[in-house]
């Protein structure tokens, strides 16, 4: 209990969700190492929390969707064993995540009278009556009638929280709610939670990393930090600055650098006035960047801010994408991956699983983007892939052999081969997309140095990653990108975790 | 206590012979239940199936001569499903192949022999690829599924060739619906003396060993089956997903072309309506059974071969109807893949205990 | 002229009566996610188990009901292989096919070829009303005016039905509202089943009396392209499975036709497949499958 709780004699009896002592590990990643959460009831709740800090395992584990190694959740005072989402649901908790568990094609009605159909039964006026009686109740406007997919993105969530609430939901959890849509829709989301709160008296868990929201809707917030609660304050009140401070107190402000860094040379990659249409709004709007021969340019942002578009916008993927973009002073055209590889451009996408045929060998693998190279005329020349991937192998240390099929692989040889892949005739220019995520420490150390030394070699890297301290690691500039636009730019002698967080975050 | 599927880690060396026998088991079974029903003995009637063919040089032979279409159309189709192109059209392919064939044969006095039987080869060719083109044009541009597109036009093959054999190459002789017999110049010649075993056999194997060599030896081969593996994978790679399938199932149909002017110019030397009793169907059923492996085809041909030809001796010598033969391969065909399943996964009793 | 007209009318009623059977079973699968390749061979069983067991009987309505419980267990057997154990669906439904349609040959040559020839029932008459087009089977009744309406409430309307829906478009949503994916597969490949068996039985109880070797001869087929036809929709099924017949009566009429005696008429009998495939053509593009379609769903 903090002294705010003594000031107001608040009781934990009133608690709606406690969580004691929960832990949960998957393998040797701990994700979730000693978490002791109270949420009030009639409260909203922020969690506050870096990528990877343990956020959606936690909520995972309220929602029945794992088991928890250690510890306990207890609903309005009495344990419960959250075994799946229908008893989660049945405990009266509720969650909207940002893949919405809507099926896209049916319409408002039939989603909400999914949950309670039986075997003939189906009640379509009766889901209906809820919906309508819920709105008003709320304030919110809906039309019953309409699918899914005709509805925008801010519409469909409030669908997935009608949905929650008509389910007899009292404590719901909001995973990023607002990481999907744009400033006014935040806001009349933000005007939602608040009016769940005051009209019903719902308790709500905010998992956001988006400060002014904190500052505008908590009441209390907690922050997670490597799988723990590190603090938990009284958020009404408490200002951006307090809030950001609380984010990243204890936290190591040096960055380390990982050796020599040679001089940058001319322009070889130029984005200009980048626009991507998607889904009804511009995911990506007239983005310029530039990045140098012997530069890593780093973006930095949350995720869903444009990051995933502008890698596949770099493969010409899009058919409503306009802007310049140029390798290397050649404007290129034609848009689809191998115009890209033409011109001397490679990627790394963010999904190793989606860019590897896994059933084919690792030579086999390495060589196919590439086939003309190794087959004359149409016969592959064996030795040449043979040597390739026995170099390849040495060169980025892969514990593999050149016959082996590539889905055997752990995770980070997986990686490499494609970074084999990508380096192994080096490209002038290169987008590298979540290069280290899910991988082990030693990959991951691995992988950075990799980066470093084709980087020191001449090429011009554009990395893109959700993970901040890495990007901070490897960059030499960093352009913060948010909602589709570069809204700043920092040099690495002028790194600053802090100030470089709050612009993502929007501030 | 629950039973769970749970995906296997390791694949040992001996699980996969382990789960065909188990199948082979249980085919055994099931069958046995309909030879019973016909008042056979399964035993003697599996004996028959499977052991009287390999008795004498006679059966050794026409079952050899029996899986030479099943070898093409086999290779047809594994090479189809190969790329992920599901091409089950490979009836009508060789429909048209054989009536292609029929038309050289029907226009071949007076040329020499080889030129006979090269023309006829490439005739077949040109039937079963043009009959692959249009769905194969339909896939590749508009992305229509194939399975429906190249099934439905089996029937109409079908349609053809008994439209021409009532009307204009109807046997003026006998008046059936039948051509005449054909030109002696595109005969293809015996490769067995004392045997009915026909050049069309070495092409099968032929068309094999190119078919194998081609996917597993050249650039084209690793696209084809980079894009049936995983078509978004290979699309990132930048190979141009479309232009294999279109290409893969021309040369599928090509191949199931072959088979149909293999059984005209070999076996039946003339066009009739029965020239085909679903060797096309059949295969699929060799190339499954294969696991789209080519050297695999040639032997899985040949099992079915044998089982063809002893299911004439069980009948005759059991009363039991021809067709179980057809009934013995399709039930393999179903216990075999759903064996194969548990090459992935395996079954696991949830409170710590396992068995395979 | 009108008499030609009313008689093709009365025709494609007829014609489209197996059809619309077996393409509405498909849709139902097809809705929750799985591609029944098994159709063709389902439609053999059910001509065979229908008027084998109304021969034995006597009853043709025991043989339709004992065709109808075969082909909810063909949907079974259907089921486990892909649904429980996962195996490829065209495979396995092609395996099924091949399967059933050898095993409904044999058994029927040993039941009766050996005994006294081909089996034969009396069938059912079509009822003798007002002219050709009202003069229809009752089974042809019941297809237009007591099924498609039926499954249409079934499917849009019941909560078998938006489950059946769920798990075929985003079976993870369905899992996570509770809803068993596999047991709401299951039903859809036992409803489709006895749907295309009752489709087969149509044929030999009431259309022809008697069994012979092809006798479905790729209605099955047909029925598949009808469902892609009709986007998988009851109403607009029913439309191609129309379309489809009246293409075939047309060609029966067509052969009476003086000028175009000299036609060979199998090219008038291709014509309705040729249709399907140019209706595909046209319309067959960026067709919203439902969006699990040939997916199989675990939860690991």
């Amino acid at each position: 209990m903090s002294t705010a709780d003594v000031v107001t004699g608040y009781s934990v009896a009133t608690s709606a969700v406690s969580l004691n002592g929960l832990r949960k590990v998957y393998g040797d990643v701990v994700a979730v190492a000693n978490v002791d959460l109270e949420v009030r009831s009639g409260e909203i709740h922020a969690l506050l929390g870096e990528n990877g800090a343990g956020k959606t395992t936690l909520m995972r584990l309220l929602y029945g969707l794992a088991k928890p190694d250690a510890g306990s959740i207890s609903i309005d005072g009495a344990a419960v064993a959250i075994t799946s989402p229908k008893v989660a649901r049945a405990a009266g908790i509720g969650m909207v995540t940002q893949h919405f568990s809507l099926v896209k094609t049916m319409t408002v009605t039939e989603n909400l009278a999914l949950q309670d159909a039986g075997f003939f039964s189906l009640d379509l006026a009766g889901a209906r009556r809820k919906l309508l009686t819920l709105c008003e109740e709320i304030g919110l406007e809906i039309d019953p009638d309409a699918r899914i997919d005709s509805l925008p993105v801010a519409m469909q969530q409030r669908v997935e929280i009608l949905k929650a609430l008509a389910g007899g939901c009292k404590v719901l959890i909001l995973d990023e709610p607002t990481a999907v849509l744009g400033p006014q829709d935040v806001d009349s989301l933000l005007d939602v939670i608040r009016r769940l709160r005051d009209t019903i008296g719902l308790s709500v868990i905010l998992i956001t990393h988006k400060m002014h929201e904190i500052s505008q809707v908590a009441d209390r917030v907690s922050v997670l930090r490597r799988g723990e609660i590190v603090a938990t304050e009284n958020a009404s009140g408490m200002s951006i600055a307090s809030i950001t401070a609380l984010m990243v107190e204890g936290i190591q402000q040096e960055i380390v650098e990982t050796g020599e860094r040679s001089p940058q040379g001319s322009s070889v990659l130029a984005i200009k006035d980048l626009t991507v249409h998607l889904r009804g709004r511009d995911v990506i709007s007239e983005l310029n960047l530039e990045v140098s021969r012997g530069e890593i340019v780093g973006i930095a942002g949350v995720s869903g801010n444009g990051q995933s578009e502008l890698v596949q916008a770099l493969s010409g993927v899009f058919a409503h994408q306009t802007g310049e973009i140029s390798v290397d002073g050649k404007v290129v055209k034609g848009g689809s991956p191998s115009a890209f590889a033409e011109a001397g451009f490679g990627r790394l996408g963010e999904d190793r699983h989606a860019s590897s045929v896994s059933a084919l060998t690792v030579e086999e693998n390495l060589i196919l983007d590439r086939l003309h190279f190794f087959s004359k005329p149409g016969l592959l020349l064996k030795r040449k892939i043979r040597k390739f991937a026995e170099d390849s192998i040495t060169n980025f240390a892969i514990k593999a052999k050149p016959d082996q099929a590539i889905g055997t692989l752990s995770g980070g040889n997986m990686q490499k081969v494609l970074l084999a892949r990508l380096f192994g005739e080096r490209p002038l220019a290169a987008v590298v997309s979540q290069p280290t995520r899910g991988l082990d420490v030693v990959s991951t150390r691995y992988v950075r140095q990799l980066l470093m030394v084709e980087r020191n070699a001449g090429v011009g890297i554009l990395l893109v990653s959700e993970d901040l301290d890495e990007i901070l690691e490897l960059s030499d500039r960093v352009l913060v990108i948010f909602k589709g636009k570069i809204v700043g730019e920092v040099a690495r002698i002028d790194f600053d975790r802090v100030a470089i967080g709050a612009m993502m975050a929007g501030v | 206590m629950k039973l769970r599927i749970a995906l296997r880690a390791n694949k040992p060396w001996w699980l996969s012979p382990v789960l065909i026998a188990i199948a082979i088991i249980f085919t055994f079974i099931i069958s046995a239940a309909m030879i019973r029903w016909a008042g056979a003995n399964p035993f003697a009637a599996f004996k028959y199936l499977l052991g009287s063919p390999l008795q004498s040089k006679f059966g050794i032979t026409e079952a050899i001569l029996s899986a030479t279409p099943l070898v093409l159309t086999g290779g047809a189709v594994a090479l189809a499903f190969r790329a992920g192109y599901w091409n089950i059209g490979a009836e009508g392919q060789l429909l048209a192949g054989a009536t292609c064939a029929t038309f050289v044969g029907l226009h071949a006095d007076g040329i020499p022999h080889w030129l006979g039987i090269f023309l006829v080869v490439i005739a077949g060719a040109f039937g079963g690829m043009l009959w692959a083109f249009v769905p194969a044009l339909l896939r590749s541009r508009l992305g229509i599924d194939e399975v429906v597109t190249t099934l439905l036009l089996n029937p109409v093959a079908l349609l053809v060739v008994t439209g021409l054999l009532n009307g204009p190459w109807r046997n003026p002789e006998t008046k059936f619906p039948e051509t005449q017999v054909l030109s002696e110049n595109i005969f293809f010649p015996r490769v067995y003396p004392g045997s009915r075993i026909h050049l069309g056999l070495i092409i099968g194997i032929v068309a094999l060993a190119i078919c194998w060599w081609v996917v597993g030896r050249t650039a084209g081969g690793l696209k084809m089956r980079a894009v049936g593996l995983a078509p978004g994978a290979a699309r990132i790679a930048g190979l141009k997903v479309e232009k294999t399938l279109f290409t893969t199932a021309l040369a599928s149909g090509a191949i199931a072309g072959i088979a149909g002017a293999g059984e005209v110019a070999g076996v039946a030397h003339q066009l009739t309506d029965g020239i085909s009793p679903g060797f096309g169907y059949t295969g699929v059923v060799v190339a499954t059974l294969a696991a789209l492996s080519f050297p695999a085809v040639l032997l899985i041909s040949f099992v079915l071969g044998i089982i063809n030809v002893g299911s004439f001796s069980a009948s005759r010598a059991l009363s039991i109807p021809s067709t179980i033969g057809e009934v013995v391969q399709a039930v393999l065909l179903t216990t075999v893949v759903s064996a194969l399943v548990f090459m992935k996964f395996r079954i696991v009793l949830d409170k710590g205990k396992r068995h395979d | 002229m009108i008499e030609t007209l009313i008689g093709i009318i009365g025709a494609t009623l007829r014609i489209s009566t197996p059809l619309v059977f077996a393409s509405l079973g498909e849709v139902i699968t097809e809705r929750a996610g799985i591609l029944n390749l098994s159709i063709e061979g389902t439609m053999y069983t059910g001509a065979f188990v229908g008027i084998t067991v109304a021969a034995q009987t006597g009853s043709l309505t025991t043989g339709l009901i004992a065709a109808i419980i075969a082909g909810a267990i063909v949907g079974c057997v259907m089921g486990f292989l892909v649904i429980t154990l996962g195996v490829n669906q065209h495979v396995a439904g092609l395996g099924l096919t091949l399967l059933l349609i050898s095993a409904s040959n044999a058994a029927n040559r040993i039941l009766f070829t050996n005994k006294d020839g081909m089996v034969r029932v009396d069938p059912w008459k079509p009822f003798d009303f007002a002219g050709p087009i009202f003069s229809q089977y009752w089974l042809t009744y019941a297809a237009f005016l007591i099924l498609a309406p039926a499954l249409w409430w079934l499917l849009w309307r019941s909560g078998i039905g938006i489950r059946i829906r769920a798990v075929g478009e985003n079976p993870e949503s369905a899992d996570v509202a509770g809803i068993s994916v596999a047991r709401t597969r299951y039903f859809a490949l036992a409803l489709g089943g006895a749907l295309m068996a009752a489709g087969g039985a149509f044929i030999t109880l009431a259309f022809l009396g008697s069994f012979t070797i092809n006798i479905i001869n790729g209605r099955g087929w047909v029925a598949i392209a009808l469902v892609i036809f009709g986007r998988w929709g009851i109403w607009r099924t029913v439309s191609g499975a129309l379309l489809f017949a009246l293409v075939s009566a047309t060609q029966q009429q067509l052969r009476l036709v003086p000028a175009l005696s000299d036609l060979p008429f199998e090219i008038l009998l291709a014509l309705p497949y040729l249709a399907v495939i140019a209706g595909l053509a046209i319309t067959g593009r960026n067709v919203p499958y439902p969006g699990a379609y040939l997916k199989p769903y675990r939860r690991l």
